[in-house]
């Protein structure tokens, strides 16, 4: 301890004294993060970014995005000869002549694809746990934002390798572009500086991937996390957690060590990917030529919903005068994806005014308490893995021994019908489980010793569910239904008249279906809850200081 | 900052196991303080800070923990060594010595941010007391009172600054910064020429022979002898021009007497040679699969079918139209050569395409 607070006197005092940091630095040490495995689905989408500067800067240093023709005399002896773009010549070397260059080269993309992923699963976690409700919706949108353009970014860097696999990915993504009505054509001469390859777009899509959405990312990524920090973070229900407080660990030491940790984790099973799983390996491939494809071959992962949308829509065009509205092409491009950004940007909205819910949420729902939003976000995955799979029907075509149309057919069907069921079926299994839940905190947990009394019936006894259980289980208090305007109310409240205020009293009716809120098995207090008007921050209120880990470990 | 004030309730007493020093010993200054930080006296005479006791695991145990910890970090330092030792030692100069290398690389590296990782988690748990704590949250509106103030301030600078009461001022600066943003959009112009009908025209032309692609070499009907093949031609003199190649690839077929059927345009094909666009309708990726018994063309991208017996038209899939036909003849020493560019565009829809594209010479019905 002396040391310590030595160490802070001289270095610490030159510091304040110039930039005044240790009130604020005090503060965010002592910042209390909740713990939950699901909480670290972030982390690792902001720890792979990191990783990916790190290995795209490496990258950068030896890439040449440049699609001058050059004759190839590598170590790879296989193409020993081959007239290829410097920017495919340069990754070459990359991968043999440059040390320690695959490696990068396979993090870099195995990082690129984690990123994905973990921003997709991340994603799935704020929406079934409702983190995205007041006050955190900007976050949402920013992630949102982060998304879509984390899978831009994605593509381009893809793209710049210039190899056969990656020019026909480009190419496809150049023939719906110039598909789009009006501008289509002008924007595809603009990106590719006249017509398709052209000598432009490995240098654009470069400075594009490595300077300006980076940028952009970063910045968006800054304020996503400072926002997380601003607004501390959201816990799940349990003994002691109310929506006033947080209750964790603090910054310094514990989130600092467990965090970096992490960091290392994730780093440590990149390298390790990358040493033993190879990853787009293009000298296989060969250098891109518009006369040539490979078959069979699979785009990034992210790629797939796009790549089975046009494969699953109808050969629909429309020609009127003289000029043609391309439906094949950009409505496969744009509606899917549109349907779940647009719709996952306008949701928390959505519900705020189907529910007429607008207090501050800090603790999180668990899902099956939530059976509307949860039966909507198990569609929306139903609608997007259906057309994911599509992607790759070929795949599924071949291992199931049935026809490639066939494939495409079901997939049409599903793609609507299959959302459908999934919803009505998730509500039913949350409203099952909301059952069960409400059965335990009445009766107990069952203990299945049987007891005879006194006057010859026989009853299992039961044990009341523990304190933190029962924090959970109470957890759920059910939305009020909005009221209904009465009969001879003669001005019905604004935001209830009208075709608007009925669908707005219809949905409300959908998401406020449940069965009745808890009320606890005799010894429960009343908790401070995550619902309703009064969900104001009120201080003190009702800390429940116990069931705290108590001692320390040895 | 009321946190500082706070800092003693964010760590009641007893929550976890720990006790308050403070109240049994006095604070305690560590060496001399310098006689010209007075702040510093002054503040320790006032009310001493009051921190938790900290009781941080002994023992055996947690000996052996600690001796566990600084185990993976010196292998992580190990490991960087064996990293360098890597890069030093394995050169690459082929295929095998690459792969080597990476392996090498990449183990080293795997268990130099692994064993990182591990230590510190294992720090974490042998040796560092667990803690559970709430903190209060504070509401995220700003109080009546601030906003209040806000506005005022807000108020108070447009007032000042007239910037309401003066709307020509104000209408002038909006107007000029709209088109302060809207002018330099101009400088975009030249990213690229504009379309015009450059879709409209490929490589092909009257009387351009017929290479074989990769060993770009004429062709005789009678070389094509072997019905149900397909081959791809390019058209002579843009065989390694990929700009031109992106729209002129074109693939021949060649049928048995009688298989073909309208609407493939009969006197476009030579001895029962027929010539297609090779860049799918749909989006424009090469078709290069066909399947002789169906006579089938298949675009590996998305599947859409075409019927090569019957002017390639569609079949199945995506793609709206059917893949366009070259005018095909023979020139002066017997070689194929187009006898004029495609009637319509080739690749994919476009706005500017129009119905007649989708019905030059080769309709789809
Ligand atoms: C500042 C950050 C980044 C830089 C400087 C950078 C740089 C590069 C460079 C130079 C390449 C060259 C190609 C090669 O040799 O393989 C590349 C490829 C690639 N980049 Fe990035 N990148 C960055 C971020 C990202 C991000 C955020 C993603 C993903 C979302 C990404 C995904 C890719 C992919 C998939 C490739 C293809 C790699 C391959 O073919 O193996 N990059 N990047
Ligand atoms: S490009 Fe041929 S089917 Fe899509």
């Amino acid at each position: 301890m002396s040391t310590t607070e030595k160490a802070l006197e001289g270095t610490g005092r030159f510091l304040d004294d110039r930039l005044h940091g240790a009130s604020g630095l005090n503060r965010f040490l002592r910042k209390i993060f909740p713990d939950h495995w699901s909480f670290l689905l972030g982390e690792i989408a902001l720890y792979t970014f990191i990783i990916l500067l790190l290995t795209g800067t490496f990258l950068t240093l030896f890439f040449q995005p440049s699609m001058t023709e050059v004759t190839y005399h590598g170590v790879y002896t296989p193409l020993d000869g081959v007239r290829m773009s410097e920017a495919y010549s340069s990754t070459l070397n990359i991968s043999f002549d440059v040390r320690g260059g695959l490696l990068m080269r396979q993090i870099h993309h195995w990082a690129a694809l984690l990123f994905i992923g973990a921003i997709m699963v991340h994603m799935l976690r704020v929406f079934f746990t409702g983190a995205y409700r007041k006050p955190r919706e900007f976050n949402w949108l920013i992630g949102i934002i982060i998304f879509s353009i984390a899978i831009f970014e994605g593509l381009f860097g893809y793209s710049l390798p210039d190899d056969l696999l990656s020019g026909t990915g480009l190419k496809i993504t150049q023939g719906v572009l110039e598909s789009f009505p009006i501008v289509g054509t002008y924007l595809s001469f603009f990106l590719f500086g006249g017509q398709f390859p052209g000598h432009d777009i490995i240098p654009r899509l470069y400075v594009i991937h490595v300077l300006i959405i980076p940028a952009v990312l970063l910045a968006l990524i800054a304020a996503h996390v400072f926002l997380t920090f601003h607004l501390k973070h959201t816990q799940f229900p349990g003994k002691g957690r109310t929506n006033a407080n947080v209750v964790g660990a603090p910054m310094y030491p514990y989130f600092m060590a467990k965090t970096g940790a992490f960091f290392f984790f994730i780093f440590a099973v990149l390298a390790l990917l990358s040493t033993f799983a190879q990853i787009n390996p293009i000298w296989l491939f060969g250098p891109y030529n518009p006369s040539a494809i490979t078959a069979g071959s699979q785009p990034d992962f992210y790629m797939g919903a796009l790549e089975g949308a046009l494969r699953m829509m109808p050969n629909w065009v429309w020609n009127v005068a003289g000029h043609t509205f391309a439906f094949n092409e950009f409505i496969p491009a744009l509606l899917p994806l549109g349907i779940i950004f647009g719709g996952g940007a306008m949701w928390p909205f959505i519900e705020q005014w189907v529910t007429g819910d607008r207090g501050e949420h800090h603790i999180l729902d668990r899902p099956r308490n939530a059976p509307t939003r949860t039966g909507i976000g198990v569609a929306a995955v139903v609608f997007y893995g259906v057309i994911w799979l599509e992607g790759a029907n070929d795949v599924i075509a071949n291992h199931l021994d049935i026809s490639l149309f066939l494939t495409t057919w079901i997939a049409r069907i599903t793609v609507i019908v299959g959302p459908i069921i999934a919803y009505w079926v998730t509500k039913r299994v949350c409203l099952g489980l909301q059952r069960k839940d409400a059965h335990l905190l009445e009766h107990g947990i069952e203990t299945g010793i049987i007891r005879q009394l006194p006057n010859g019936a026989y009853v299992e006894a039961t044990r009341p569910v523990s304190e933190n259980d029962e924090a959970v289980l109470i957890s759920r208090t059910g939305l009020p239904p909005l009221p209904a305007p009465a009969a001879d109310e003669e001005v019905p409240a604004k935001s209830m008249r009208g075709g608007m205020g009925r669908m707005r009293l219809a949905l409300n009716r959908v998401v406020t279906e449940g069965i009745a809120a808890p009320t606890g098995n005799g010894h429960g207090e009343e908790h401070a809850n995550g619902h309703g008007e009064p969900a104001a921050i009120s201080g003190q209120g009702d800390q429940g200081r116990d069931g705290q880990d108590s001692g320390s470990s040895s | 900052m009321s946190d500082m004030t706070e800092g003693p309730r964010d760590l009641p007493q007893g929550s976890d196991g720990e006790q308050d020093e403070g109240s049994r010993a006095p604070h305690r200054v560590i060496g001399t303080p310098p006689p010209a930080e007075a702040r510093t006296l002054l503040a320790s005479e006032q009310e001493p800070p009051q921190r938790p006791r900290i009781i941080v695991p002994t023992g055996p145990a947690a000996k052996r923990g600690e001796r566990l910890v600084a185990t993976f970090f010196l292998l992580s330092g190990l490991a960087s060594i064996g990293f360098v030792a890597s890069y030093v030692t394995l050169r690459p100069g082929s295929l095998v010595d690459t792969l080597r290398s990476n392996l090498t690389l990449g183990i080293a590296m795997s268990v130099a941010f692994g064993a990182i990782a591990i230590g510190a988690v294992l720090w974490l748990h042998l040796l560092m007391p667990k803690v559970e704590i709430p903190e209060d949250r504070h509401s995220i509106a700003s109080s009546p009172a601030e906003r209040a103030e806000f506005a005022d301030t807000f108020a108070e600078g447009a007032e000042r600054s007239g910037f309401v009461k003066r709307p020509l001022v104000r209408r002038s600066l909006l107007g000029a910064s709209v088109l302060l943003g809207v002018a330099p959009l101009v400088v975009l112009r030249d990213l690229g020429p504009l379309p015009e009908t450059k879709l409209r025209h490929t490589a092909w032309a009257r009387g351009r022979r017929l290479l074989v692609l990769g060993p770009n070499t004429p062709i005789r009907p009678a070389d094509f002898s072997s019905p149900g093949q397909m081959i791809t031609v390019a058209p002579e003199g843009f065989e390694d021009n990929q700009d031109a190649m992106a729209k002129a690839a074109t693939i021949i077929i060649k049928f048995r007497p009688g298989q073909l059927k309208p609407p493939t345009v009969m006197n476009w094909a030579v001895d029962n040679i027929v010539a297609y666009s090779k860049i799918c309708t749909h989006v424009g990726c090469p078709v290069a699969l066909y399947e002789q018994t169906t006579h089938r063309i298949l675009c590996p991208c998305h599947q859409s079918t075409f019927d090569a017996a019957r002017g390639a038209k569609v079949v199945f899939g995506p793609a709206p139209r059917a893949l366009p036909q070259l005018p095909l003849g023979v020139d002066s020493e017997g070689f194929l050569i187009s006898t004029n560019d495609y009637h319509v565009p080739v690749g994919p829809s476009f706005w500017e395409l129009g119905g007649s594209g989708f019905s030059g010479g080769n309709e789809q019905s």
